[in-house]
């Protein structure tokens, strides 16, 4: 018998299942799809290019858990991106580099005042942001607790409140409550500036620019870190999927068994308390603990089922947030497309491209979601990884990741609707963005759609929220997925939860996944 | 006044940085840009493309060349096959190195050395009694490493006759690169696949201008110096100079080394036939040598706290350090670590060492001199398997892997 079993083998679930077996547990993780990775997945859809299918860009994968895996030694290495250049249809657009001085030149063509501000506002960003990153290393602490160590806990974060200066404290209050663009209004003047700034803070959630407590998600943008400093994003080797791939295999020479093809079906109960899985297959399988590395809905809905959840549990659960917003378009090219801005092949292709122009270019584009429609000029993060990272695509030609909001789940006549719209939604990307570059649609030789119901069908992602449910402020910390559920643990005696639908959040950084494989040791659960 | 290498027409228009140093008298670049996380990466992930003309190179030819190099060097060469090359060092009379290289036997009767310091003289000296030629080639001949694990594609690209796939590690063959004769080897300082490329000094330009054009697909890069630093400790590769100083360098005694003392005995075969710094070696043999080099793994979180202390992100030097610093066992100072980077690939902190014999082992816990906010303290390092990077690729024929 399995000391555990996780369900699914996406990121979070390889690492837990990593860290369990590291301290010598007996555990077993069960994967529905073909290949492991989830949403951190590589896929070689057309001969030839791999696709990294749905995550694309890591910043937040923890140093610590790659050292302490040895990620590397199975094959890990995470390449930085260049820079963030933003395309425009009239001018040269704007590069942001990792030199501050080309940045300045940049932006002094808009604003001679922006550009003096902006590392000021780099720095005051850094300060809040160290402030805010050893939350993301350790458990959340409840709050309502009495028990001495959430105490401690709950007074360390007070004491990290209280140092920082009354300005930083002023700018954190900020970040908590206002949209994006006011936040950035108070600091820069150019909306050229602060289109491409705003978008980090509606990634993967169903609001605007211009939504109240987007300001805190740009503060994410700032907490990547590459080689324990703190930088913008990187790519990792041979797509995504090579994350996933060596957490896998550093778990399996941990001792842990993984099984691909094996898709859950239930979670086997008796007097409230988890026993085991049953598979799909109608199998049974036992073990002391399950530990769901799935989304809160599917695992409370699906796997346990409503029946054994109480009334106030249910009601917290449907008033979770998961409302898919986004859409992946992914292409194979026969060479490298030109943008009519900046010509030439120079070190801007290598940077993340962000289709933002301006502020009102991107709050359009929510306007049409408001309405279940997908945006008729979407916000596109372009990323060419095969410039980079050459083995993702054969000598000379190209892979292009574009990632596209907003394609809300629940279109106008239903989310069934999408699979008769997902080629119009992929001639509106392919459109939209040849617009900047216009030799792009003579370059592809193949083309991959994913819309949000694609995302739930194919990737088991409710609704299709990349994030297993929005990375807005009340539901995280404390409350992510739930208030008094925040430690890794459910209302379902030996029931776990390690996804990103647990604290500390979304995004391929393999937190959720340690943080409660800790957990569960620590608490002697298994 | 310096002087330019045999690349230097194409090198210093890419110097944007104009962050030269100066490698045996001539120009060579430390990062081209403002910052070498490119050139590292090249290295890493695709191919990083760094002169390395300023090697000292030496031609040994004749029938008893083979005897003579096992006398002056620690290994016995007499085994060396046609088409191989070797990594080895030399001593004095006392077993003290003096310098570290590669020899490769090119054809029957024909190797060449490489070394880090000039080398003339002491060959000359001790080939009384032999019958060779020792021509010193260092300016005749170019040298360009093209390291990384698409390195293989990119040296393919631009030769017809040399088989680049049975090529094995450490292997040398003779043949054209982009219609100019060269000698290829597979070795390198970066610990990953990788050549050398030798061509000689008037064709410098052809050479490089063909491996630019066709290597662009597959993420060539010039590199400079700083980025090789980092990827020689990450591969546990010492450095003459700084993990250790050479015997002619040395002021005094205990500045020198033995093999054995840098972790090289693995290259000395006692019991063959005569050669120099033998019967010392042979006495410390006995012993076991005293000082050992060694790989340490500074600890991370300690670090971290310890600048959290002070209010501080931990921070880390830009470029791979080499000032030594003081070790340490139970406050009792046991040994020096003499250069480390952090590892960008492994997100490790990492030094090469020299430490008191008996603390040596691995897993074995010292504590390190760490100097935050000009006040001086210690954080643990362990010491650990050398090399600490070490993908499969370096030594793989396969092109798969
Ligand atoms: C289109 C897209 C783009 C993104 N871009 C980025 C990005 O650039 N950077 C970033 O940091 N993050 C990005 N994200 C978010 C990030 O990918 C996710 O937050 C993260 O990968 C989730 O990892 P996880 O292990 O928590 O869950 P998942 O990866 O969702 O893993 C859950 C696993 O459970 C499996 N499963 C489902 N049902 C069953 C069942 N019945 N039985 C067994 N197994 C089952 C699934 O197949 C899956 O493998 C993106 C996500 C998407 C979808």
């Amino acid at each position: 018998m399995y000391d555990a079993i996780v369900i699914g083998g996406g990121h979070n679930g390889l690492a837990c299942a990593a860290y369990l077996a590291k301290a010598g547990r007996k555990v077993l993780v069960l994967e529905r799809r073909h290949v492991l990775g989830g949403a951190a997945v590589t896929e070689e859809l057309y001969p030839g290019f791999k696709y990294s299918t749905c995550s694309y860009v890591v910043s937040l994968l923890r140093p610590q858990i790659i050292r302490e895996l040895n990620l590397a030694k199975h094959g890990l290495t995470i390449l930085p991106l260049e820079c963030s250049f933003t395309p425009h249809l009239e001018g040269p657009g704007l590069v942001r580099w990792p030199e501050s001085a080309k940045t300045r030149d940049e932006i002094a063509r808009y604003s001679k005042r922006d550009a003096d501000v902006y590392p000021e506002f780099g720095r005051a960003m850094l300060n809040l942001a160290r402030w805010v990153k050893p939350i993301i290393d350790m458990p959340a602490p409840d709050p309502t607790s009495f028990m001495p160590q959430h105490l401690s806990a709950m007074a360390k974060l007070a004491q990290r409140f209280r140092s920082l200066s009354p300005e930083a404290l002023s700018q954190m209050t900020k970040m908590m409550t206002l949209s994006a663009v006011d936040f950035l209004d108070e600091w820069f003047e150019s909306p050229i500036l602060k289109a491409p700034m705003a978008v980090s803070g509606i990634i993967g959630t169903f609001l605007g620019v211009r939504s109240p407590g987007t300001a805190y998600v740009l503060l994410h943008h700032y907490m990547g870190e590459i080689d324990g400093a703190f930088r913008a994003w990187g790519l990792s080797k041979g797509g995504t999927g090579e994350i996933s791939l060596a957490i896998a295999r550093a778990a399996e020479q941990l001792g842990a068994d993984i099984r691909v093809n094996a898709p859950v079906a239930k979670i086997l109960m008796k007097n409230g308390s988890a026993q085991g899985v049953v598979l799909e297959n109608g199998d049974e399988l036992k073990a002391k603990i399950v530990i769901s590395g799935c989304d809160p809905a599917l695992t409370f809905n699906g796997f346990v089922g409503r029946d054994h959840l109480d009334s106030e549990f249910l009601s917290h659960l449907d008033r979770y947030r998961l409302r898919g917003s986004s859409g992946k378009v992914n292409l194979a090219l026969d060479a490298l497309p030109e943008f009519t801005c900046r010509p030439g092949r120079g070190l801007h292709m290598k940077g993340d491209i962000a289709i933002a122009p301006s502020i009102d270019y991107l709050e359009r584009a929510y306007d049409d979601a408001k309405y279940g429609e997908f945006s008729k000029r979407p916000y596109m993060n372009v990323v060419i990884p095969s410039l980079t990272d050459p083995s993702v695509a054969p000598p000379g030609k190209h892979v292009m990741s574009i990632f596209v909001q907003y394609a809300p789940y629940h279109l106008k006549g239903g989310a069934d609707q999408w699979p008769q719209q997902r080629d119009a939604f992929g001639d509106t990307v392919i459109k939209t963005l040849a617009e900047y570059c216009p030799d792009l649609e003579s370059k592809i030789l193949h083309r991959h759609v994913l819309t949000p119901w694609d995302l739930e069908k194919e990737y088991g992602l409710t609704e299709g929220n990349i994030f297993h449910g929005e990375l807005s402020l009340e539901q995280l910390f404390f409350f992510r997925p739930a208030p008094g559920w925040a430690r890794y643990r459910t209302p379902i005696d030996r029931l776990w939860m390690c996804g990103s639908g647990a604290h500390p959040g979304g995004g391929v950084m393999a937190a959720p996944g340690r943080l409660a494989a800790l957990r569960i040791l620590k608490e002697g659960a298994v | 006044m310096p002087k330019p290498t045999p690349f230097h027409a194409r090198i210093q228009p890419l110097c944007e940085s104009y962050d030269w140093s100066i490698w045996a008298g001539q120009y060579a670049v430390r990062a081209f840009d403002v910052c070498h996380e490119r050139e590292y990466n090249a290295f890493r992930q695709a191919t990083g493309v760094i002169d390395v003309s300023p090697l000292f190179k030496y031609d040994i030819r004749g029938p008893d060349a083979a005897q003579y190099l096992s006398w002056i060097t620690v290994r016995d060469l007499s085994t060396l096959k046609v088409g191989r090359s070797t990594y080895l060092c030399w001593t004095d009379e006392q077993g003290k190195v003096i310098d570290d290289g590669t020899c490769s036997r090119i054809a029957e009767g024909h190797y060449r050395l490489t070394a880090a310091a000039p080398m003339h003289h002491w060959f000359t000296d001790n080939a009384r009694g032999y019958t060779v030629t020792i021509e010193d080639v260092s300016e005749r001949y170019a040298a360009l490493a093209i390291q990384g694990p698409t390195s293989r594609d990119v040296l393919r690209s631009i030769s017809r006759d040399i088989d680049v796939d049975g090529m094995r590690f450490f292997g040398v063959q003779e043949g054209m690169l982009a219609g100019i004769p060269a000698v290829v080897t597979r070795t390198g300082y970066t610990g990953d696949l990788g050549y050398e490329l030798w061509v000689e000094q008037h064709h410098a330009l052809t050479v490089w201008d063909a491996l630019f054009e066709s290597g662009d697909r597959f993420g060539i890069h010039p590199a400079g110096l700083n980025a090789l630093d980092v990827c020689r400790i990450e591969a546990g590769f010492l450095m003459m100079g700084v993990d250790y100083t050479g015997a002619f360098d040395a002021l005094i005694e205990s500045q020198k080394s033995t093999p054995d003392e840098l972790g090289l005995g693995w290259m000395v075969k006692l019991e063959r036939s005569p050669f120099i710094g033998q019967s010392a070696l042979r006495y410390e043999r006995k012993s076991g040598p005293s000082v050992s080099t060694v790989g340490l793994e500074i600890d991370w979180v300690a670090l971290e706290e310890l600048y959290g202390r002070h209010g501080l992100p931990a921070a880390l030097p830009a470029t791979a350090w080499r000032d030594s610093v003081p070790l340490y066992k139970s406050s009792r100072q046991v040994g020096r670590a003499t250069s480390g980077s952090w590892s960008p690939i492994l997100k490790k902190n990492l030094a090469l060492a020299r430490v008191d014999s008996r603390h040596s082992k691995l897993g074995t816990c010292l504590d390190i001199e760490v100097t935050v906010e000009w006040a001086r303290a210690t954080v643990p390092a362990r010491v650990v398997k050398t090399p600490f990077y070490d993908p499969p690729q370096k030594k793989a024929v396969d092109s798969n892997v």
